[in-house]
Parts: structure tokens; sequence; C-alpha cells
């Protein structure tokens, strides 16, 4: 059984759905929940319609089934997760305090995460109670990688789970709103249809069966995108399916190595592998960062080892243990410096320069005016890109030259344009929702002046250490200790990628390749540049371009490529075995305890130390993997367990629950609290807010908004608005809407429409289609509008930019924009030009706030 | 199906015979649209490999199909069907298919009997091509041998022999022929003809990511959806239908034949296609015998006129 919820599988990765098609040519039951009824629904065996921004209690409700109905997998969940474990008393759930968990502050708009943590353990989070006040994600702010359990390990727990305080019962109240009535009530969804969907899940689900998730962005970009997530962690957790075959949660991800470019991150806050990026308010000693960041037992008890083998990848022999390997020349950051904070500095004047490498913000992120009104504050601006796209030439043909709010002549940014090489003009992996390293090699030399991008960092860096070679400075010591020298080739002097592979893979003293991360070293003896690919070049052999055919080995495929960590094809696989180390059942064997060999094997390589047998039991003070039992298989957390509730390292609950977007035409019936408190707004005159239900003006903008992709086009359209063949498939920017809809606001099919918001108004064609349905929610019927959003200015089919249309109003966690579900208003015609854009909107604007007449 | 007489081979004529030794087994493709998912990835692939040309047309509003046929610049054509499900009488199971409900409908405004619309939607996604008929009228009528049969079995026009003289084009039973603006030949799916002679398959079939283009020998494709059809029939999708696959049909069956969730109309397929040509034989007989008359006449009033 497959549940695809938050993605429209079919359209946005088509190549992987046929996996899925594959799944349900063998039986498997194909599940598609979401507003619209799409390609994917077309395919689906069943389909249910949800209102866009409520995917939380639907799934909350499917939780509250299980509990209700003891549908849970009572074994799989009293030993592999942390349902037994005893909450501090301080503790206090959203259904106590009306829509806050305990900790709110409500003059900090942020929580004390102090009470979410087991009774017992210590309440600072490993990761930084210090940084907790600091503008950072919540990697950063409550420690990614588990609590530190300073008291009492085990922490106490009542193995009968009856503990009025004890995490199954604490999670069975707290879920125990969310009835098939309330599912229905808040999302639209019949009650008969909504448990269909709960029963074939559970029916499905056990020792025999197993069921999987599937989501994308369709889950993420919204205000609680984290939550989404964990509440899909806790139904998973409940029916067992971790860490088995069939199981799990795949994050399809956005485009092509996206998963990729987070593992070796172009994200502010991690360094490769997913450890913290240094703080400059906690900046100390090696040893005092890897205690603040890490916790003492599980897979990130070895920090330090991952650590500091990267700087040796880094620095080479210029890291020695005398200056902590070259720890201090790291940067540090000292606040949010992601994308959209950044952006909204830089319309303040704060940035300098900028430097956009195969990104369309002018396009592609929510509140594109906003951003264009950003980049015109630059003194420089670098555009690196396949084609010409909109953020490169926004000073001079963006929609607000049209409306006259900016002036090609008063703009000072100057803007360069380097054309980059296409994946197929460079060596390279690629990296899927499976962690499975696929490598690739270039097909033909890029034309003109494109390079890799490989090749241009390199050649930055050799003219950066050039320009500092003289320097003395002790912040430039780090950019003159790299170990900068990757040998070039081919006509253009492009750096091998092999030789960067072969660095992240990493190597010890004697040269010779590690073959797993549990040989990485914390004395310096090994060097590694990412610990989750340590072994990608085990026995000098690339092992991501390896290309056995299926047919010549197991099942699992293991010699195609190379999935992170070791090669391991699904993560917690100990999982498939129960707490004696015997296969759930024979249909669904996968990694089991081999007792005459004394070591765990099976058709995956183990996601388990080895030789540790089912019923060990650590010794007092053990750390590391050492201090994990034999029966704890989610080793990156520091107790072994899957954890349905979270205890540190979220900033807005240790439990998901139903809030409404930030912009909803409805109130939320569960608390008087409507939205994610903690959600991030930037209150500025640029990013101005639709009023959400029940403020004054919320009936101005009626109508549920969503954005989504089409499988003709690519994200901001840079990729495909260039290439015919794509262009004619889907030549025109389009709205959906409903028959209802169409004939309640007036709107002709073939025609034109124009879709307001408080940021802007744009126009698009009509598409009527029963696809899009309304849907019966609060008692009264809500209407959708659907919006495709690869369009721009530029290429050989052009249109408005959809995201224009969208809010800066982020998750807490992770700072992602809520461009899945907002509200506003839809009129028949086309759009007014010029200045009389810039007045209709204030129109809209002046009547949300009483001021104007309709 | 059809009026027609069987023809005795059921074989397309020139081949296999007139290439001897070097006739190949008949290759052709079973397009299963159970599995389509409509992303359109034949459409490109085989404009990218044969080099077709593009033509931009704009929104057309017909669900997302925005290429809307089979043309001189669109080789294979995805068709999108959204429709309510078949609605049903009171008391009865939903129809099969949209002709079906249409005649119950009428059936039940006669009989003045209540109807209800289905409660959900289906998306019907169809990728269509050239069907290279066993009995090709195109083929048949072209007067300068542009079109031929390869020694794979299938219909290609041959662009440096075609003059444009477009008889091919009503000859085709599917509308699949069309001459090209400013060009003025004629072009169509050759089932890549150059990827067969290097043992390379056909690119849309290549790009389809679920399999529903398939590529093979004929034979084997039919047997194939035979068993298809039998498992969605069993899984109680008792709507799906083979189309083109049956040699007995008006074109001795198609060369790329489809299997449907609906009634070909619903995907704008004639329900019964002929090859115009079959009815030629019968054409010339009757001339024959209108001439034999005529000359009979004409001799007897010779004749007459001696007397």
């Amino acid at each position: 059984m497959i549940v695809i919820q938050g993605s429209n599988m079919a359209e946005c990765h088509p190549v992987g759905f046929q996996w899925v098609m594959e799944a349900k040519l063998r039986g498997a039951k194909i599940i598609h929940v979401d507003p619209r009824f799409t390609r994917t629904s077309a395919l689906a065996d069943i389909h249910v319609p949800i209102r866009a921004g409520t995917d939380i209690a639907f799934l909350g409700g499917i939780v509250n089934h299980i509990l209700q109905n003891d549908r849970w997998f009572e074994e799989y969940v009293r030993h592999y997760t942390n349902a037994a474990v005893i909450l501090d008393e301080g503790f206090e759930d959203t259904e106590d305090l009306d829509g806050f968990f305990s900790g709110w502050e409500p003059d900090r708009g942020q929580y004390d995460n102090s009470t979410w943590s087991y009774a017992g353990t210590g309440p600072v989070a490993a990761g930084g109670h210090k940084e907790q006040g600091a503008a950072v994600s919540g990697e950063q702010a409550h420690g990614a990688h588990g609590i530190t359990l300073e008291r009492g390990r085990p922490p106490q727990e009542d193995e009968t789970m009856q503990h009025p305080r004890c995490v199954l019962q604490v999670l069975k109240r707290h879920c125990s709103r969310y009835t098939p009535e309330m599912v229905e009530r808040i999302c639209g969804i019949p009650r008969e249809l909504f448990l269909e969907v709960a029963e074939a899940l559970c029916e499905n689900s056990g020792r025999e069966r197993t069921g999987a998730f599937c989501y994308a962005v369709g889950w993420t970009q919204h205000t609680v995108g984290v939550q989404y997530i964990r509440t899909a962690a806790i139904v998973q957790l409940l029916l067992g399916n971790m860490g088995r075959p069939g199981g799990g949660i795949l994050a399809l991800r956005g485009h092509a190595n996206i998963q990729g470019s987070t593992d070796i991150p172009t994200l502010y806050n991690i360094l490769p592998g997913y450890i913290p990026m240094p703080h400059g308010h906690s900046a100390g000693s090696l040893d005092a960062f890897v205690r603040s960041n890490a916790p003492e037992t599980g897979a990130w008890g070895s920090m330090k080892a991952y650590l500091v083998s990267m700087l040796k990848a880094w620095f080479g022999d210029a890291a020695t243990g005398r200056d902590e390997f070259g720890f201090g020349w790291l940067p540090r950051i000292d606040g949010d410096h992601s994308n959209y904070a950044t952006f909204d500095r830089m319309l303040d004047g704060e940035v300098k320069g900028f430097f956009a490498v195969g990104e369309n913000p002018a396009v592609g992120s929510a509140n594109g005016k906003l951003h264009r009104l950003a980049l015109s504050r630059l003194e420089w601006l670098v555009v690196r890109d396949t084609t010409m796209v909109e953020t490169a030439t926004f000073w001079k043909d963006s929609p607000e030259i049209e409306t006259g709010e900016l002036r090609p002549e008063e703009i000072a940014t100057e803007v360069f344009f380097l054309p980059a090489a296409a994946h197929t003009e460079k060596d390279g992996s690629f990296t899927n929702t499976q962690r499975l390293l696929q490598w690739h090699r270039k097909a033909v030399e890029p034309k003109g002046d494109a390079r890799s991008d490989l090749q241009w960092i390199y050649d930055l860096g050799r003219r950066i250490r050039r320009r500092l070679a003289a320097s003395n400075e002790g912040r430039d010591r780090g950019i003159l200790a790299l170990t900068w020298d990757y040998p070039t080739q081919g006509p253009h002097g492009e750096p091998d990628a092999e030789a960067v592979l072969r660095e992240i893979g990493g190597r010890r003293a004697d040269g010779t390749f590690v073959a797993r991360y549990e040989e990485l070293a914390d004395d310096g003896s090994t060097s590694c540049g990412s610990w989750i690919h340590a072994g990608i070049c085990a026995d000098g052999v690339n092992q991501a371009a390896r290309r056995k055919p299926g047919g010549e080995q197991s099942w699992v495929a293991p010699e195609w490529g190379w999935a992170w960590p070791a090669n391991r094809r699904i993560l917690y696989n100990r999982a498939s075995a129960d707490a004696a180390g015997r296969p759930w059942s024979e249909r669904k064997r996968f990694v089991w305890w081999d007792e005459r060999q004394g070591r765990w094997t099976g058709h995956d390589a183990p996601d388990f130390v080895a030789e540790k047998p089912p019923g060990h039991r650590p010794q007092g003070g053990a750390k590391g993997m050492e201090a994990l039992r034999g029966d704890e298989p989610f080793i990156v957390q520091s107790d072994g367990r899957g954890w349905l509730f979270v205890p540190t390292g979220l900033m807005d609950g240790p439990l998901p629950t139903h809030y409404e977007p930030h912009e909803s035409p409805f109130p939320n019936p569960l608390y008087e609290q409507g939205q994610n408190p903690v959600r991030q707004r930037f209150h500025r005159r640029e990013n101005p807010y639709n009023p959400t239900f029940p403020d004054q003006g919320w009936e101005v903008f009626p109508y549920v908004l969503t954005s989504y992709r089409l499988t003709e086009h690519h994200t901001a359209g840079g990729m495909s608005r260039s290439v015919a063949y794509l262009s004619e498939l889907q030549p025109e920017l389009f709205c959906e809407v409903s028959p209802e809809l169409a004939a309640e606001r007036g709107l002709e099919h073939g025609g034109w429409a124009t879709i307001v918001t408080s940021r802007t108004a744009i126009e698009a064609r009509v598409l009527v289609t029963d696809r899009i349905r309304p849907l019966r929610a609060e008692g009264r019927a809500v209407h959708q509008v659907g919006l495709p959003y690869h369009w721009g200015g530029r290429g050989l089919v052009t249109g408005d930019v959809v995201n224009d249309l969208f809010p800066l109003a982020l998750d807490p966690n992770v700072h992602i924009q809520e461009a899945k579900a907002a509200t506003c208003d839809i009129r028949p015609g086309r759009r007014p030009r010029g200045p009389a854009l810039l007045a209709l909107v204030e129109g809209y604007r002046r009547r949300a706030q009483g001021r104007g007449t309709p | 199906m059809s009026a027609v007489p069987e023809t005795a081979a059921r074989q397309p004529r020139a081949w296999p015979g007139a290439y001897g030794d070097e006739a190949r087994p008949r290759v052709g493709f079973f397009t299963d649209t159970s599995v389509c998912i409509g992303c359109k990835a034949c459409e490109v692939a085989c404009k990218e490999w044969n080099r077709v040309h593009d033509s931009i047309q704009g929104f057309s509003g017909s669900s997302y199909d925005n290429t809307l046929a089979l043309g001189a610049n669109t080789w294979r054509h995805v068709a999108f069907i959204e429709q309510r499900k078949p609605a049903a009488l009171d008391g009865e199971a939903a129809a099969d298919s949209l002709v079906q409900l249409a005649a119950r409908r009428q059936l039940a405004d006669e009989a003045g009997v209540e109807t209800h619309e289905g409660e959900g939607i289906r998306w019907l996604m169809s990728s269509d091509v050239c069907k290279h008929c066993t009995e090709a009228a195109c083929l048949d009528v072209c007067p300068t041998g542009a079109l031929f049969r390869t020694e794979f079995g299938t219909v290609v026009v041959q662009e440096d022999v075609c003059n444009g003289c477009g008889y091919c084009v009503p000859a085709c039973p599917f509308g699949v022929l069309d001459r090209r603006e400013g060009d003025g030949r004629v072009w169509k799916c050759t089932l890549c003809y150059d990827r067969l002679r290097d043992d390379q398959e056909p690119a849309c079939a290549k790009a389809c990511p679920t399999d529903s283009i398939q590529f093979g020998e004929l034979d084997e494709l039919r047997e194939r959806a035979d068993a298809r059809l039998a498992e969605l029939h069993a899984a109680g999708q008792g709507e799906a239908l083979l189309y083109g696959a049956d040699p007995g049909d008006g074109v001795g069956g198609f060369g790329a034949f489809f299997l449907l969730l609906d009634e070909p109309e619903v995907y704008g397929l004639p329900p019964d296609p002929v090859a115009a040509t079959r009815r030629i034989g019968g054409v010339w007989s009757a001339v024959g015998a209108a001439a034999a008359a005529l000359a009979a006449g004409i001799a007897a009033a010779f004749l007459g006129g001696r007397r």
C-alpha cells in the first residue's frame, strides 16, 4: 500500500512513479490525498480530496483511529519507540492550553522547550540551549541530534504504557479530538472515505504487510510543514512501517539532486553530513562544540571523529591537533542567514553582493516582487544558469518596470551573467530520495563560455587565494589552508570530479580508502569530506558508478550505485526484525540476526553494529554506539528509539497539532489559537498579508489558493520555457477552477481570469474542470483555485509569475515558505496594465481594511 | 466487427514476401493506456529523435492537451479525456462506457426513469500514433512509392520521394497522414525506422516511464495484450478493451494497437476503421461488368445495324 499525499508524484516524479505503477501491478493499493484530482489521482485506486493546508488533521485522525481501535503494532511500538517513556511533570499539551504547548513566551514569540523532556533526564537540549534565543533554525536552536540523557539511563519508563504521563497516553489524549467527524469538518473529507483510508492503512500494516508514505513540497511548503511529516512519522511508527521493506516515509525531492545538495549542503546552517555549523555565540573549543552539539550516545556520539575527519579533508596537513585541526578556521554563523531572511536584509540595503547559482528567485520564490525590489538594492549580482533567467534581467523587464516601481536608469546593481554547463556537459552524481548516488559522465563538452559549477567554484577559490596569498589576517587562514589542488583535465581545464569524490569518500593515514564511517577517528588519522559518504570510494572504486543490472543480482540490487550510509538501502533496517532478531514474517524478511555466525545479516547491509546481539545491554557509562541496546534500531537517535514525542529539535512543539494556514478563510475548530504561533513572518510594507479568518476583511479574499507544478515544465521554468518541445505542451499559464466557482464568479472556460492577493494580481487562462471540486468544510462550501507556477517574463512561452501572489510566511524550523495554501480572490478578465495594476491591488487592500467600497 | 470479407492471408502485401531473406519479424506497439500517466515523454522523445518541427499553438482549453491531434508535426499525441464516472440507472450497476451511458440515458428519458451521476471522475490518457495497418490504404494510393512497407512490416514515408500530392491524406481512416505547411510533403511516425535498423527500440517506447508504450514483435505483443486484458477484466475493469488487435478488422489489424478503458470514440478514434482501398477490387469487377455489358451492347448495336 502506498499513500501519496502532499505530492503529485506521477506529474512531478514520473520516472520514480514507474515503481509505484510496478507495485500497483503486483497488487499494491495506491491512495492519493490531494486538493486536486491530478494525473497521480487518475492512476490511484482512491483519490481523497482534501482542503489545502489541513493534512495534520487528516493524519491526526489516522493516529486517533489507530489508537482508539487498538490497531497499533504493539510489539514494535513497545520495543522500538519512546511510547513507554514518562514525560517531565512540567509538560502541558495544546489540548490543555488552548493551542499552546507549555513554555510559550508571548513576549519573545518563542517557546522555552525545557518542559518538553523526559522525566529524569536533563532539560538541556544537546545543542545549544545557549543558542535558543538566536534567530537560527531549529537544528541550532534546540539541538538536532537528540537529548542528553544526563540522569538515569534508560529513562523512566512504564512497560505497560499505562502511566498517564507516558508518551503513548499523552499522544492518545493529544489526538483524541481528531475524530472522523472532526476530520470531515476541517478537511472536507467525508468520514466514510476517511475511514476507508485509515482502515486500508491498518490492514496493510503489521507483521505480514507494510505501507509507505510518499510526500513532496505539498507537505513541506506550509507554516507547519515539518509537523506534517512528524505526523506521518507517528503513523508509521505506530503501524511498524519504519525500517522495513515496503514501508517508510519517502521524501520526493524537488528536482534531481536536491537530496545531494542537502547532504553536502548549500544550506547556511549545516556542514556536510548534517553536522551543525558553529555559531559565533558558542565559539569555543572543538571539544566544547562537540559537547554542546552532539549527544554522547548513538551514531552522533562519534561526531568529533566525523568533524575532525572533515577538517582533515579540507585542510590536509595544515590540520593538526595543535590548532584543533583548523576548527577555529571554520566560518561562524551569527543568526538566520536562510534565503528569505537574506532577501529581507537585502531589501534594507544590508547585503552588498549575491550569487544566484542555479536559482531563479525572481520567479521561484514566494513574493517575487519583494525579491526583485531587493535585487535592485544590491551593488553586484552574479547569476549562473543555463539560460538567461528573469533574475538576471529583473532590471530591465520585471513586472515592476511596467508598473513604474522600478526604473532601469535608477538601478545601480551591476549584474554578471555566467553561462552554466548542464548535467549532460559535466561529470558528477545525482542523489535520489533513497539516498542512492548514481554517477554520471559528461556526454558533450559545454558550448561557448558555459562551464560547470565545479570549475567555476574551483576557479573562484583559486582567484581568492591568490588575492589573499600575502595576508596575515587570522580570518584568511582557513581559506589559505584549504587543500585546493584538484587535478584538471580537458580543453577547459575542468577539475576532476572524481578527485573531489575521493576526498569526500575518505582515506586512512596510509592513503587507502575507508570502507565505512565507523572507521573514522577523532585523532586526525583519517580524512573524510562527509562522514555519511564514507566508503563511497572503498577499494579505490567509484562505487556510485556501479551499474550491475538488476537481473544479475539480488532484488535489493546493492551493486547499482551506492547509498549513504555504508550502502544501506533502507535506514534503520534493524527494525525489520523483532526484538530477538527474527524477521517479523517470512514475507517481509529483510535483515536478521544469524545466531550461528554471531552477526546481523540479510538482503541489505545491516544498519546496526554487525556483531551486537539482540540481547545486548550496555555497560553503565557506555558512549556512542556502545551505549545502545541490541534492540534499539534508530541508531542516530541518542536513545535508539523512534520518537513519537520529540523532546528536542523542533521550534513549534513536541507533538504535531492542526493549525490553519497563515492565510485561511476558516477558524481553527480545535483552539482559539488559529495559526502556528511561532511561524516566521516578515512585517513590512513589501510583504502585506491578507486578513485571515476571523479578522476584519478576510472575506475580501474568500478562496483558497494553491500552487503546483506540471510534468511539462521544470520549476521556475529556466530549463523548460527555453525548450520548444516542452513549451508547446503547456504554452500558457492557466488556473484550474471548478464549474461551481466559474459560475459564481462568471469565469469563462478558455477565457481569462485575474487572481488577486494583497501582494499583487496576475492573469491566467481559465481551465474549468471537475478535477478541482468545492469541498464542504466547517459546514460551508470552500472553493480552491489552482495555479501551476512555471511562467515568467522570458522564454519561448511567457506568463505572469504565480509566486508573486504568495506571502513570506515560513515554517519556523526550516524557513520554507507557505506556497501551498493562501487566500485570494478571482475575477473574470485580464488584469490591468501599468500603474492601474497597483491601483487594483491597493483597492483590495483598502477594502480589506474597511476603508473602501467594493 | 467488419462487414468486409476476410482476405486470405491477413499479412501486409509486400511483407514478408518481397523482402525474401531480408524480411524481419513484424514489429509494432502495444499501447496500454491503463498505465499511461500522461507525461508526454513519448511526444518529446519522438520529436527529439526525429527532429520533428515544433508548433506552439497556445492554450487549447482541452484538458492538458495542447497539441490536439496527430499531424505532420506531432507523430505521437497524448489525448486527455476528463469524465464524470459513468452514471447508473437507479438500482443498476454503473455503465461501462460513455457510449453505453448515452444509450441508457436515452432509454431512461423515454421511460421516464431517474438516473444519477457517478460520484467520482476519471481522467483517461492515451498516447496515439500511426497504426501501421496490415492493409494500409495510404500506401496503396501513393502514386510515387514514397510510402512503402519496410522489412519490419511497418509503413514509412520517404521524405525525398514524397511529392506532396496528398492522396494518402483522405485514404487514412485515422487522419494520421498530414501535409506540413510550407513544405507540402506528408510526415508521420516511421516507428523509428533508423533505430530499428540499429536494433534499437523506437524513441517513444524507450522514453515511456511506465511501459504504457511497449515495443516488440507483433505476435508477442498480441499475446501480452490478451493477458493484460484478462487481468483487468478479472480485477473488475470490465470496460477495458483491445482496439486494433484483431486481424479480422477493417484494416487487417494494426501494427500499433491499444488497450483502451472506454469505447474508441471517446478517445477520438474511429470505432470501425476500414481501409478505403479494400473495396477497390469490388469496384473494378463492377467496372469490368459494366464494360462487358457496354461492349455487348455496342456489339449488339453493330450487329443489329447490319441487319
